[in-house]
């Protein structure tokens, strides 16, 4: 598996990423953990004339923690990010989703920020970013912007980032002392999701007082269950009611059919798997 | 006399070829570098049925390093046709087969150009710059339809039906007439089932290099079969044998998908001695699942007559089997080896057996880990279960009504085979107890009773299989064009070192292993002192190679006859040495001593010193020690086993999660336990895949969908149980060894098992069947639908 012949640049910097795509042109692409871009460029399903490694800017790299926040930068691998106390103790949703994704071996170089720049509807992070009220801090010409993730996330496969920008970094809100469970149905280990489930919850007294539910797969992008999330509040946790306001699940999402799963299946799976991430997330 | 010591027989020793495997020492052939080497890069069609047109070469020609470019009518002249070794009937159509296509392709992934480079990657960029114009044609996909002929693949040939292969017990003798059991019987199962196309899914992909510059022209390949592509080389190039050298260097698995002879091999050939240079062609991942020969595909139509109690009276199996495009090496002949297995291990009075063989427009099928009697095992084995639903009794209790009991063997069947010997009680009793069966079944029925959303299933299967393939005089007698002996070299170096060649060549088995351990308790020399040597026609000049399950059965046996050829041969000399009678002498341990003396002897390894030396030989004896033997099975092996498997069905989402696994196999004596234990969970894990996981998928315009390994589902460690395996052993009768093999042997029997066990959770909702893969979306669809 031989790529098409391409330029290879590898900027230190943000700024001189941008530069470099810039001049590059509209076939330029950017590199990060390039578990997905790799095999995309081996297969020749694309052929870019110059590939933008970011894998040497300082900048991309690692998590910070700010008052309300944790900021996780593009090309934290999924690696760092499941090992990070602070992401277990903030956004434990994201901690639990990336230890589901591939294996050992893909986790040590794929990254966060490259997951959610490739927008693979049947990637696990999408979910619990948008779910976790995440937004993204993008680098362009124009300077810097942030979009946040239910703006992010555009269509299959497709962003808010525009051809010359560069994801810099994920700024997600603290969820400290939430409760949380990914339940991800796939039909071998190492597979993307057919669908999967993200709840995180807050609960006071024994009762749900808050909860964000993301579900994964269900559309061309990652679906807010806020029919869910409303049904949830101030319910105590039994199994009845869990599976009351699971039932809806699917409420609003468009799923595709695809070799594992049809539509009808898909909506089964989200109503089952939410009910179990729930139930998850309320016993952890 | 000759007497020998087990010491390394049944030893589960670690495999001697590991460390070198495991630390990178190894020489696949794609490491292979020669001098002034190019490099080989194939055009696929993307479609599956068209008339070629115009091939605008010109920019790949000029492309940086390209060397040549080639199509069909390049290579028109000489490409012939790729052979097919087994003609199954008289009057049997077959299209002709290129290597490269020439004026129509016929299935997506055939070649239609190749480039040959100074580099892998120059070769595969100018790939993508030759333009043909493809004239599409109606593509034929679906079997069924294929077989009406509504579309006809190949004009000239008339229909799409290749052969039509019949069997009927009572045409031959053999039993009733099955009609007439239909028409009497109590009770009648019918069923049809789907063998879904698999791909072998070897890890190492195919990689074939042809250097033409010495006086022979040499092929290194990722290959099972050196010998016979050697020799079909030389017969479908018309280049004289001798002038062929073939390797195998380490090969990186096979599963029967390099029991082949390709169109890369035969490229590769053709073009390296057209340019006068090396040629190496190494096929991606991609190209590997996409155009290497895949598996199984078959409807089964399965009548299953028997009496009120149970007792079967008569079987009717009507076969349909996708050829693909064209017959490879084997293709025809892989649905017939299953006319003798559907019988299994049942004692069945009227049995008719017919199988139509058709080609659609997709890659060729062949060889597949079982090769036919997977399929025929999965038919019977449902059907036993279906039979036991009907009639309201235990699976286990109707199979043991009607399995050949242990005091009647050997027995001949019904499809004429003679088993030589065999314990079904045995296996089983043992297969329940680690299972623990009762308990299973009383959990069953807590959780039906229960209605809980997790329903557990058992499911059984008690297979047997042919194995070592195969006495010549049977496959002569089935239109097959070789023989099935096996051949086997000796020699004693004068250190005392053994050198054995065999012409089993192995890709992963522990030949290397396996026969040091039987040499060394044959020689009585010491396990590390024997080198096997295999897989290249200059050193292993004879040889039918690995498939089959037939290494040890028959190459095992070949290297004991030429072993026991070196002991005879040592004797005269040690007579000669100890100054005695050669009848007075008894060969233990590695030592020819006078029988009742106790005195110290000469050692084999003396003796290949004195004979080296040769100072002092018997009159007219020649010098050194060395012998060979070639072996021919007087009957196949018939390893059987009771597998027995516990799956939990999630009714909520269809998943299937297998809890337990319990296999006890009867392989006859065991050489190794570690390897015929890892035989087992290899063949159990490619057996599951099929039940759950693996199925090659194309859309409607004949397009592999499941070109990849993301959409290819092969299952790893982590998707499958603990393993509890065990052995009985009823040693064959038909061997001096005892041995029956067991390559196959998990794959063959755990396809049923699984998928028995998945609808005995979800028989209770009304679910007749469920096609394979089980896939969760089909096994909660057959919920839904099954209870409504
Ligand atoms: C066998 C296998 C199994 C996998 N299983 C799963 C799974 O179960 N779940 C799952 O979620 N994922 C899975 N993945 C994907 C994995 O998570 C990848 O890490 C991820 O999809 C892409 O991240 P990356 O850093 O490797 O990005 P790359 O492959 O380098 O890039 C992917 C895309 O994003 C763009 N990109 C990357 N970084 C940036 C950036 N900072 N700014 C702008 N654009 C950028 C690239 O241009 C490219 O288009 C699997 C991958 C493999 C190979």
């Amino acid at each position: 598996m031989i790529p098409a012949p391409f330029d290879y640049a590898a900027p230190s910097t943000v700024e001189e990423a941008v530069t470099v795509l810039a001049d590059a042109g509209e076939d330029a692409k950017v590199l990060g953990g390039g578990q997905s871009l790799m095999p995309v460029l081996r297969m020749r399903l694309a052929a870019p004339t110059t590939v933008v490694d970011l894998g040497r800017i300082p900048e991309l790299r690692g998590i910070r923690e700010e008052a309300d926040a944790l900021v996780i930068g593009a090309m934290t691998t999924h690696d760092e990010v499941c090992r990070a106390e602070s992401v277990r103790a903030h956004a434990a949703l994201l901690a639990e989703a990336t230890h589901t994704v591939a294996d050992p071996q893909i986790r040590h170089r794929g990254t966060f920020g490259g997951s959610l720049a490739h927008a693979d509807p049947a990637g696990d992070l999408l979910a619990p970013a948008l779910a976790l009220d995440a937004s993204m801090t993008i680098a362009g010409p124009a300077g810097r912007r942030t979009v946040p993730a239910a703006e992010f996330f555009v269509d299959f496969f497709t962003t808010a980032l525009a051809e010359n920008e560069v994801l810099v970094e994920v700024r997600v809100p603290k969820h400290t002392g939430w409760q949380a469970h990914y339940e991800k149905f796939n039909r071998v280990a190492q597979a993307w999701s057919t669908v999967a489930v993200g709840a995180a919850l807050r609960m006071e007294g024994g009762a749900i007082a808050e909860a964000k539910v993301g579900l994964t797969n269900m559309d061309t992008v990652p679906v807010r269950a806020r029919t869910v999330e409303a049904a949830l509040i101030g319910r105590p946790v039994t199994a009845e009611a869990i599976r009351e306001a699971a039932r809806d699940a699917a409420a609003g999402a468009n799923p595709g059919t695809d070799a594992n799963a049809d539509a009808a299946y898909r909506t089964q799976l989200a109503r089952v798997l939410t009910a179990r991430a729930v139930t998850a997330a309320a016993r952890t | 006399m000759t007497e020998t010591v087990d010491r390394e027989l049944g030893k589960a020793r670690t495999r001697k070829e590991d460390a070198r495997l495991i630390s990178g020492r190894t020489r696949w052939t794609d490491n292979i570098t020669l001098p002034g080497m190019l490099h080989m890069a194939i055009l696929r069609s993307p479609v599956a049925r068209a008339g070629i047109g115009k091939i605008d070469t010109d920019q790949a020609r000029a492309s940086s390093g390209v060397v040549a470019v080639f199509t069909g009518a390049d290579l028109a002249a000489e490409q012939g046709s790729l052979p097919c070794a087994w003609p199954i009937t008289e009057d049997q159509k077959s299209p002709n087969a290129p290597s490269i296509a020439d004026t129509t392709v016929n299935f997506a992934g055939e070649a239609v150009a190749v480039v040959v480079a100074r580099s892998a990657a120059e070769a595969r960029d100018a790939v993508d710059l030759i333009d043909v114009d493809y004239e599409d044609l109606p593509v034929v996909l679906d079997l069924e339809t294929a077989a009406g002929d509504e579309e006809v693949i190949y004009p000239e040939l008339g229909t799409n039906c290749s052969a039509n292969w019949v069997f009927d017990s009572a045409q031959a003798g053999s039993g009733g007439d099955v009609e007439d059991a239909i028409r009497d019987a109590d009770v009648v199962v019918r069923r049809k089932f789907r063998q879904q196309r698999l791909i072998p899914a070897f890890m190492e992909p195919r990689s074939v290099l042809v250097d033409p510059t010495g006086p022979q022209t040499t092929m290194y390949s990722a290959t099972q079969v050196p010998h016979i592509l050697r020799l079909m080389l030389a017969m479908s190039l018309g280049v004289p044998e001798h002038k062929i050298r073939v390797i195998a260097p380490d090969v990186g698995g096979g599963f029967g998908g390099k029991l082949q002879v390709t169109p890369e091999e035969f490229l590769t050939f053709l073009i390296g001695r057209r340019l006068g240079k090396p040629v190496k062609y190494t096929e991606t991942r991609t190209e590997s699942l996409l155009a290497a020969h895949h598996g199984r595909d078959q409807i089964q139509r399965l009548t299953l007559a028997a009496r009120g109690d149970g007792t079967i009276t008569g079987l009717k199996v009507e076969l349909l089997a996708d050829m693909g495009a064209c017959l490879r090496l084997v293709t025809p002949g892989v649905p017939i080896l299953g006319a003798f297995m559907f019988n299994a291990i049942y004692k069945i009075p009227a049995y008719h057996f017919s199988c139509t063989n058709v080609f659609t427009n997709k890659v060729p099928t062949d060889a597949y880990r079982g090769a036919g009697r997977p399929e025929a095992t999965f038919g019977i084995e449902r059907m036993m279960d279906e039979l036991a639903v009907e009639i309201g009794v235990d699976p286990l209790e109707i199979r043991e009504k009607n399995w050949i009991k242990h005091e009647e063997f050997p027995y001949t069947t019904v499809s004429t085979l003679t088993y030589d010997s065999g314990n079904y009680e045995a296996a089983t009793a043992r297969a329940t107890e680690l299972f623990g069966y009762p308990e299973l079944r009383a959990e069953q029925a807590r959780r039906r009773e229960n209605g809980d959303p997790v329903q557990l299933g058992i499911g059984v299967s008690t297979f047997t299989e042919m194995c070592g393939l195969a006495p010549s005089r049977v496959l002569g007698s089935l239109n097959y064009s070789a023989g099935g002996w096996e051949h086997a070299e000796v020699r004693m170096l004068p250190t005392g070192k053994v050198e054995v060649v065999t012409g089993s060549s192995p890709h992963g088995q522990g030949h290397d292993t396996a026969w040091s351990q039987i040499v060394a308790d044959r020689l009585g020399v010491p396990f590390e002192d024997v080198e096997v040597l295999h897989g290249d026609t200059q050193i292993s000049q004879r040889g039918m190679d690995t498939y089959g399950s037939r290494s040890l059965v028959v190459g095992g046996i070949a290297l004991v006859k030429a072993l026991d050829k070196v002991i005879e041969k040592a004797r005269p000399i040690a007579a000669h040495l100890l100054e005695a009678a050669e009848d007075d002498l008894e060969f233990t341990a590695g030592s020819f001593g006078v029988r009742g003396t106790g005195a110290a002897g000469v050692t084999i390894a003396d003796i290949a010193l004195a004979v080296f030396a040769a100072h002092d030989l018997p009159d007219g004896a020649e010098p050194n020690l060395d012998s060979e033997a070639s072996y021919d099975p007087e009957n196949f092996s018939f390893p059987h086993g009771t597998h027995l498997c516990a799956t939990e069905v999630d009714t909520e989402t269809g998943a299937v999660r297998i809890r337990s696994y319990v296999c006890v196999d009867d392989i006859g004596k065991v050489v190794n336990p570690l390897i015929a234990e890892g035989q087992v969970h290899g063949g159990l894990a490619q057996g599951i895949a099929q039940a759950l996981y693996e199925e090659a998928v194309h859309d409607e315009f004949g397009t592999l969908t499941t070109a990849s390994l993301a959409d290819y589902l092969v299952p790893s460690a982590m998707d499958l149980p603990r393993f509890t395996t065990d052995m009985t052993e009823t040693p064959a009768t038909s061997n001096p060894l005892g041995v029956k093999g067991v390559g196959e042997a998990g794959t063959i029997a755990s396809t049923p098992a699984v998928v028995n066990a998945v609808l005995d959770a979800v028989r209770q909702f009304g679910v007749r069947d469920i096609e394979m893969p089980c896939t969760p979306q089909r096994v909660w669809q057959a919920i839904q639908g099954g209870s409504k």
